[in-house]
């Protein structure tokens, strides 16, 4: 009683700081409402898929390899069969005839090699934590219990682990066709000239690390039957892409298979992926004809959700002394690790047309080698691609500054492609519709004192201070809104890009908007709002989004690339406006007018000039009697659009970071931290606000904190919290923000995508920030995650004549066991 | 879903209680108190102890206060009671800059002052705190109660001075007129484990240093201590020479390994920096008659979020 006391109240003291913010002339759109969805989120009164409870139900747990390479010679799971409890212990054999592969949808290449990739392995494991047999029991503790009653021998092969030592000859083989999972080009203008005699060229090697995507809510799914149909829930961010998915692979019919994903708790492209384990599940609620849930432990996770980064990138860029830029080479190794799973080999790919980032230049060349290891497979992470070439270049540049002895945004000031030259086509061949990164660079640097910190930097390098001072900068954009359809074609995706909503205005004038786009806490059912009142003139109370259930939300692309809004939101506006367009054919048979002489304002449909109208719940409710409509007009008010954009969405901004080096301790602190984006027309700033401090928080996390470890036989070390280094507020500083408005010319409401910005941007700020502190003592890179030790090491081994070089003698001590 | 082995859960009522639990159960029972060290290896199954004993229920065992110049602290005391008592930051500025790192508010408001010591987990803080101010752990078994001085209560990792049996019930620690203390960490994340971290206490007498505690964690010091730092220290004026000196000894007096955290020359590296930092900070909280000064806030935010 006392909770339900207690929800109620958080639930009103969220509906009435609703109020909060600016209503502009009194439209929604625009306004920071605070989201709908929370209130259930936050209280916990929503249905998580780990809170599911059928009858019946039975427990699901895995039995994984130990090993990151071998032979499975047996598997016995006879003895787990007896344990109390125990429905079914079942092995990779046991699936055999019905797991199919679990499936890739972007062959990005001619040669590409797309490997077998059973859910449950039966003769050979790829990587340390790969299924190979499971429990299915009456409760999860018997479940795990009986585990350890199968065995398991293995005949260990040799672990593959380095990218460059897999291509080398006489590797061991992850697969018998090899470790070379594709090879893709790409190039624009002539490189070959732009790099001959370039009075400067920059070479560098970046490493981008290995991350495991951490979304608060673990991965569970709970399969079910009725005998003839099959329901899956999942923590999925793609329920439509799934339902697909699982229907060719298992072979049931699509029809017969409905997929919800509840309410979701968070993906970071980690629940963009069709699992081993949603397979599995829907195989054993067949076999077993019971429901079954599974639901992975955080240590589970890390070992098998999918990793995201993993690159090493070779980039090459030349310039003119006064800082011009005349192209950039680019050779990219992706780990892939050890099998191709939904998007994998097209995350680089992803990042291929934004190495050039916002600058203008005379030739570009891309080439990427994905590269199969003994590792979980990588995958879509917040950014996917565009983050690890962004860093490239906003690094980079930095570097090409150092070497000229500019300061880093003058030189970028020499080369971004100037706000009167928008559209511009870039030298990757994409348009970017609009951009203004003067403003917003303007804008940072009077936030961040940009020059009295260059003046503090300079005193304490005179100083030779122990805490040095850097400042660093990233001037990024990106592409989003994935994506035209003709263009994920031609690229050789397995699906279009378009987003699919229905608006339905129902009797009572109340509005139900159903969007492909689901959501997993970004709040479009606030946002989604937003627009459908603004559309339709009713409150925003009023509307109700549907969505995350095949069968009420029955098309959709889902939700990733920061698509939502840019692909999604503008399906609704269109739906909402072919609503309009049948109310107001309605309104004019009612009013006895000609349809041209009808106007639309704030939800009345009136005859111009006269004060004669009728709402839209008056003609709802007419259109539902259906006593009187026009001739061949459907009764009911609802309309359904399916809209494919024509351009990417390409979101920019500025991020200045200072940071404090310590150089006695290698402890970095960022003292302040500037954020201006430039995400076009705003729906919702605080849900903008959100997804900025977010990604800020993400990316920061990849330059100082995260990093899955594997030692050399191929464990990964970083399976839980303790080890794998997720910051908290307590290591984040207070984000200043701030936003410039530069309306995307590609979609009517001038939005563009914010949910990976922020990630996007911050993770070169913040290494550039280091490098820049550390520039006296002739520092030119940190590898990430630029940990206390890793900076000390960096500036152990670098140590300049002059430097305060005290106390770093030790440096040199030889031990074993360094990861 | 992480989940446990099997075991059986008892509630001790009273410390002679628990010891009565203790000596039915025997070795294959664990004392539980905040539980976040050992639940979670429970949960990853590292731990599988067939009976817990809890003891959270036992309110004799959470006195902290004063005593005739003794601090006392009862085993089950919560960091966050710890961190927050005035009287321990007014006397012991050490204690307040080691609990403000370690773990979270979460934590500390379950985790306890005891647990922590009976861990014994070589890279503790409060390990090297208690033995930088020369704590004494009070001991309970069956044949009644017994002190150990806390640089002999830890006898390696994971291993200390608690008998099966036997159960820690209290710390004291001996209020030093004109003492002064700090403590100082280098961590990967805010309320991570401890790369290496350092405590300090001085007691000046006559512009020397009358008695210097030197405490370290996570950097393999035997008993979590310097004693070969301390002993240089000892008739030395404080300045900053003498601590980077007293630094440099205890750096090459402990056995730091290799791990996750960092390899050994960083962590070694690390000890002399921060044993050089807690002196000096320490030294600055005498000057300014600051050892007394409760809610003492110098030092960067961090952990404080």
């Amino acid at each position: 009683m006392t909770e339900q006391l207690d929800a109620g109240l958080v639930g009103r003291q969220i509906a009435e700081s609703d109020q909060l913010g600016d209503p502009k002339d009194g439209r929604e759109v625009g306004r920071a409402r605070r989201r709908k969805e929370d209130a259930r989120l936050i209280t916990g009164r929503t249905t998580w898929t780990d809170n599911i409870q059928l009858p019946g139900m039975l427990y699901v747990a895995f039995l994984r390899s130990p090993i990151a390479h071998a032979r499975i010679t047996r598997v016995d799971a006879s003895a787990a069969r007896a344990r109390p409890g125990v429905v079914a212990a079942l092995t990779g054999r046991d699936f055999a005839d019905e797991q199919g592969s679990l499936p890739c949808a972007w062959p990005v290449s001619e040669d590409v090699v797309i490997p077998d990739h059973p859910p449950m392995a039966s003769d050979e494991v790829r990587y340390v934590g790969e299924a190979v047999a499971c429990v299915v029991a009456t409760d999860r503790y018997k479940a795990v219990d009986a585990l350890e009653a199968i065995e398991v021998d293995y005949e260990p092969l040799e672990a593959v682990l380095d990218m460059t030592e897999a291509l080398a000859e006489g590797s061991p083989k992850v697969h018998e066709a090899g470790n070379q999972a594709f090879t893709w080009k790409f190039s624009g203008g002539d490189a070959e000239a732009a790099f001959r005699d370039a009075p400067v060229v920059i070479d560098r090697t970046y490493v981008q690390q290995r991350l495991i995507p951490t979304a608060m809510e673990p991965r569970a799914v709970v399969a079910t039957t009725d005998g003839g149909s099959f329901t899956v829930y999942s923590a999925t961010q793609i329920p439509h892409i799934l339902r697909v998915m699982l229907a060719l692979t298992t072979g049931i019919p699509e029809h017969r298979l409905r997929v919800i994903a509840p309410d979701v708790g968070g993906g970071f492209g980690s629940k963009l992926q069709v699992t081993a384990e949603e397979v599995l599940c829907l195989l054993l609620t067949r076999r077993l004809g019971k429901p079954v849930k599974w639901t992975e432990s955080r240590s589970e996770g890390n070992l098998t959700v999918h990793h995201g980064r993993d690159q090493i990138q070779k980039i090459s860029l030349a310039a003119e002394r006064d800082g011009r830029i005349r192209g950039v080479r680019v050779d990219l190794l992706a780990d892939m690790g050890a099998y191709l799973m939904l998007v994998t080999p097209g995350i680089p790919l992803l990042g291929a047309f934004m190495y050039n980032g916002i600058y203008k230049m005379d030739a570009y060349d891309f080439r990427c080698t994905g590269v199969f290891t003994t590792k979980m497979p990588t995958d879509a992470y917040r950014g996917a691609g565009r983050p690890e070439a962004t860093f490239a270049i906003e690094r980079t540049v930095d570097e090409l500054a150092h070497e000229l002895g500019m300061d880093p945004l003058e030189v970028r000031r020499r080369n971004w492609i100037t706000h009167q030259e928008f559209p511009y086509a870039t030298i990757a061949g994409l348009t970017y519709d609009s951009g203004n990164y003067e403003a917003a660079t303007d804008r940072a640097m009077a936030l961040l004192g940009y020059d009295k910190l260059r003046a503090e930097q300079a005193d304490r390098r005179d100083r030779r201070d122990p805490v040095q001072l850097g400042i660093g900068v990233s001037t990024y954009t990106e592409m989003c809104g994935l994506a035209p359809s003709r263009v994920l074609g031609s690229l050789s995706y397995g699906a279009g890009g378009w987003e699919h909503a229905a608006v339905r205005v129902l009797p009572t004038g109340k509005v139900e908007v159903v969007t492909g786009s689901s959501a997993h806490g970004q709040g479009h059912e606030t946002a989604w709002s937003q627009i459908a009142a603004d559309a339709l003139g009713v409150p925003f109370e009023d509307v109700s989004v549907l969505h995350g259930d095949t069968a009420i939300a029955p098309q959709g692309m889902d939700t990733y690339g920061s698509r939502s809004l840019v692909v999604g939101g503008i399906a609704v506006l269109r739906a909402c406006e072919k609503v309009k367009a049948k109310a107001a054919e309605l309104a004019a048979h009612l009013l006895e007018a000609s349809p041209d002489d009808v106007e639309f304002s704030t939800g009345t449909f009136a005859v111009r000039g006269t004060s004669e109208g009728k709402t839209i719940q008056e003609l709802a409710l007419a259109a539902f009697a259906a006593h009187d409509l026009p001739e061949g007009f459907e009764p009911r008010l609802d309309a359904e659009v399916t809209f494919d954009p024509e351009n990417f969405s390409f979101p920019h901004g500025t991020h200045l970071c200072a940071a404090e080096v310590d150089t006695e301790t290698g402890m970095v602190r960022i003292r302040s931290y500037v954020a201006v984006d430039d995400v076009g027309h705003v729906v919702n700033p605080l849900i903008v606000e959100g997804q900025v401090h977010g990604g800020i928080a993400q990316g920061i996390a990849q330059a100082l904190f995260e990093e899955a470890v594997y030692d050399s036989d191929g464990n990964l070390l970083t399976t839980t919290m303790a080890d794998y280094l997720i910051p908290s507020a307590a290591d984040l500083p207070d984000f200043v923000t701030d936003r410039t408005e530069t309306p995307a010319a590609s979609n009517p409401l001038g939005v563009k995508g914010v949910g990976e910005a922020g990630t996007i941007a911050s993770t070169p700020a913040v290494v550039n920030a280091i490098v820049d502190a550390l520039r006296p003592y002739g520092v030119n890179d940190v590898p990430m995650p630029c940990t206390p030790e890793r900076v000390w090491r960096t500036l152990a081994g670098a140590a300049p004549p002059g430097s305060t070089a005290a106390g770093r003698g030790g440096a040199g001590e030889s031990e074993g066991g360094e990861r | 879903m992480q989940v446990p082995a099997r075991f059986e859960y008892e509630r001790a009522s009273s410390v002679p209680h628990a010891l009565a639990l203790l000596e039915r159960y025997g070795p294959e029972s664990r004392v539980i108190a905040g539980g976040h060290s050992l639940i979670p290896m429970m949960k990853l199954r590292l731990a599988r102890p067939d009976v817990l004993i809890d003891i959270n229920g036992l309110e004799e065992l959470s006195f902290l206060g004063v005593e005739d110049d003794v601090l006392v602290i009862g085993a089950l005391v919560r960091h966050a009671q710890f961190l927050a008592d005035p009287a321990v930051g007014r006397y012991f500025p050490i204690f307040h800059d080691a609990e403000r790192v370690i773990a979270d508010p979460v934590v500390r408001n379950r985790g306890t002052v005891g647990g922590s010591l009976c861990q014994a987990d070589p890279s503790e803080d409060l390990s090297a705190a208690f033995a930088a101010v020369r704590a004494t752990a009070v001991i309970q078994g069956p044949g009644g109660v017994r002190e150990v001085p806390i640089r002999r209560f830890h006898r390696g990792p994971y291993e200390t001075a608690v008998e099966p049996g036997e159960l820690l019930v209290r710390l004291r620690v001996p209020i030093r007129p004109g003492a002064a203390s700090a403590y100082e960490k280098v961590e990967r994340r805010a309320g991570d484990w401890p790369v290496a971290a350092a405590g300090a206490q001085l007691r000046l007498d006559g512009g020397v240093i009358a008695e210097a505690g030197i405490g370290l964690t996570a950097v393999g010091a035997e008993h979590f201590a310097a004693p070969e730092a301390e002993e240089y220290l000892a008739g030395k004026a404080p300045g900053a020479e003498a601590f980077a000196e007293a630094g440099r000894i205890a750096a090459a007096n402990c056995a730091p390994r290799a791990d996750q955290r960092g390899p050994a020359a960083y962590k070694r590296h690390l000890a002399g920096e921060l044993v050089r930092r807690a002196l000096t900070r320490a030294a600055g909280r005498a000057a300014e008659g600051t050892a007394q000064g409760a809610g003492d806030r110098t030092g960067d935010r961090r952990g404080e979020g």
